[in-house]
């Protein structure tokens, strides 16, 4: 059955309960609920001095297969992108047995809350280390499937973007198990469900449009045109156009190709914008990360009129020196 | 492995049944034929009547099934979750038959360690993405359900999205309660393509009664002919899912 709530109460945890391994015998203390979805609830916990992330289900089919997922994640080296799995057991509770899984706690604000409180220069650094850690899933066999910025957490410092939730990570080539309706090609009328590599890199192109989207929007005629339409209407997803339309269109079969793209585009912008860059740096001293961006415009703003001021005065200038040339000598 | 199919009927509804047989009882047959009868209640904004919702629930529960009541905008989302759902149900439910045979007594997945339910969980998986399916779909066409038709025709081509994704094959088929003529009405016979159904679900009209129980026995009458007539075809061998659920 599905899970609903009845299960939910049923299975709130107060800070201070112990759950025990009926298998390993590890004993956690609740510390506090850290939220809860479709499949669960997730609590933090403390175990021995360290603490961990605590997930619970009625429905032990669902903890077993992320368990899966996440202990092939294990083996992907050099990657860090989900947590830590630590341990796998069932609780005798009072209420009966119930089955939970323990992994590393991952801690720190979503993708999106980050990109608020840090600035925007902040987005290509952690789309950059996800498209990384996407082609090394890829090579590994696996796609995540449900991308989303609520999924990724940004820890530090130094910042590193992480994700939560695996439960949608599907093995190449089958169809994909979960998703979110603005971040699936298949709402969109842009491809299949079939877990490839695009797919995820389909889910990262939107989540770079919802970074200037707060509130996403609403499909209205769906397809390529309607998505582009409102991309071109935000002048900070501009320079990411190209990026996003290829990942729209499925045109990126690796990871890494489309890191590549926005590599180069980042390093484009700093080649164009390093002759204002000491003049940039005064200007915005005082100002905080986040309207770094703006600053630059308003600053552009202010040497256009400059320069603005400087040709009316010039064309002053000479206008008064003809008078004077007239006056003086056809007199 | 097993060349078994899945046999489903998902039914899409607002309320309370009103006409012919008990739906609940029905539904139990189909779980003894080795069908399983999901329930999706589909509400408005304002919630769905007491009466009608335990109706759903028990349904389903009968069918040995899942049952969800959602609003009308998340549909596309539920209606492939509750599919799925009930398709790794019912596998998960083979593979414990298969446990009891090999480890003896009442063991099933829950009572195996940890470590083994992985292993166990990767073959249910396997079969999710490769096992035929078989989904016959019952949409409540009584007055209310009106403004809701869209939407439901939205969710089930969304549905088709996301089997056809799989390995394995599928096939639908599309009841409609109550009927022009009859308590139901057959809008499309068993197809793998669902999107044939765009241009039939445009011509639908909505009409008083709530047929549930003799749309349902209509569903499963459908499944059987479908199976005698497969048999008549070839003499394979009834397949290990369709004995053992
Ligand atoms: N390892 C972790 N570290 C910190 N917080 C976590 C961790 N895992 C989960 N959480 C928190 O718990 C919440 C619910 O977890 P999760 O998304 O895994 O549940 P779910 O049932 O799979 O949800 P969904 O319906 O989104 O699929 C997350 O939104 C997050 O806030």
């Amino acid at each position: 059955m599905m899970m609903n709530h009845s299960w939910k109460s049923q299975f709130k945890l107060n800070p201070g309960t112990i759950v025990k391994g009926i298998w390993h015998k590890n004993q956690y203390t609740i510390l506090k609920e850290l939220g809860f979805g479709a499949n669960g609830i997730v609590y933090l916990a403390k175990s021995e001095k360290t603490q961990v992330a605590l997930k619970m289900s009625d429905n032990g089919m669902s903890i077993t297969s992320e368990v899966n997922v996440l202990k092939s994640f294990a083996k992907v080296q050099g990657s860090a992108l989900g947590p830590s799995l630590l341990d796998v057991d069932d609780w005798q509770s009072s209420q009966g047995k119930i089955s939970f899984y323990v992994m590393e706690y991952i801690e720190g604000p979503d993708l999106l809350t980050f990109i608020q409180q840090n600035g925007k220069v902040w987005t290509p650094v952690l789309f950059l280390q996800l498209l990384n850690d996407l082609q090394k899933l890829h090579e590994n066999g696996w796609v995540f499937g449900d991308l989303k910025p609520e999924n990724l957490i940004v820890t530090g410092p130094p910042p590193r973007i992480r994700c939560i939730d695996v439960g949608g990570t599907t093995i190449s080539g089958r169809a994909i198990k979960e998703f979110t309706e603005f971040y699936d090609r298949g709402y969109w009328g842009l491809g299949s469900r079939k877990a490839e590599p695009s797919y995820d890199l389909f889910a990262v192109g939107m989540m770079m449009i919802h970074t200037a989207y707060p509130k996403r929007f609403n499909k209205t005629s769906g397809g390529i045109a309607q998505i582009m339409e409102e991309v071109r209407k935000k002048a900070e997803l501009l320079p990411y156009e190209g990026v996003i339309l290829k990942s729209l269109k499925g045109q990126y079969i690796r990871a890494n190709e489309m890191r590549e793209d926005l590599l180069s585009l980042v390093i484009k912008r700093e080649t164009d914008n390093s002759s204002k860059k000491t003049v940039d740096r005064k200007d915005s001293g005082n100002q905080s990360h986040s309207n770094q961006g703006l600053t630059r415009q308003n600053y552009k703003k202010k040497r256009k009129k400059g320069r603005f001021k400087e040709t009316i005065l010039l064309f002053i200038f000479i206008a008064i020196f003809y008078g004077i040339y007239i006056f003086f000598f056809t007199s | 492995m097993y060349s078994g199919k899945i046999r489903q009927i998902l039914l899409l509804t607002d309320g309370c049944s009103n006409q012919g047989e008990n739906p609940i009882a029905i539904a139990a047959l189909a779980r003894e034929e080795g069908i399983t009868v999901n329930v999706i209640g589909v509400m408005e904004h304002d919630v769905i009547d007491e009466q009608g919702m335990k109706e759903i629930e028990n349904i389903a529960m009968s069918g040995g099934g899942v049952s969800q009541i959602v609003y009308a905008q998340q549909l596309s989302q539920t209606v492939q979750m509750v599919t799925r759902k009930a398709m790794t149900q019912t596998i998960q439910g083979v593979v414990n038959k298969e446990l009891q045979q090999i480890l003896g007594r009442s063991k099933t997945m829950e009572d195996l360690p940890p470590e083994k339910r992985g292993e166990v969980m990767e073959v249910v998986d396997e079969l999710g993405e490769t096992i035929d399916l078989e989904v016959l779909i019952l949409v409540d066409t009584s007055a209310s359900m009106k403004q809701k038709l869209p939407t439901v025709k939205e969710a089930l081509l969304d549905l088709s999205l996301s089997l056809n994704a799989r390995t394995g094959n599928n096939t639908f088929s599309v009841y409609v309660f109550p009927g022009k003529k009859s308590d139901v009405e057959m809008v499309l016979d068993w197809t793998p393509k669902l999107q044939s159904l765009t241009s039939i679900f445009s011509q639908l009209t909505t009409g008083g009664i709530t047929p549930t129980g003799p749309a349902i026995r209509a569903a499963l009458s459908s499944f059987n002919q479908k199976r005698s007539l497969r048999s008549m075809l070839s003499h394979d061998d009834e397949s290990f899912l369709e004995e053992s659920i």
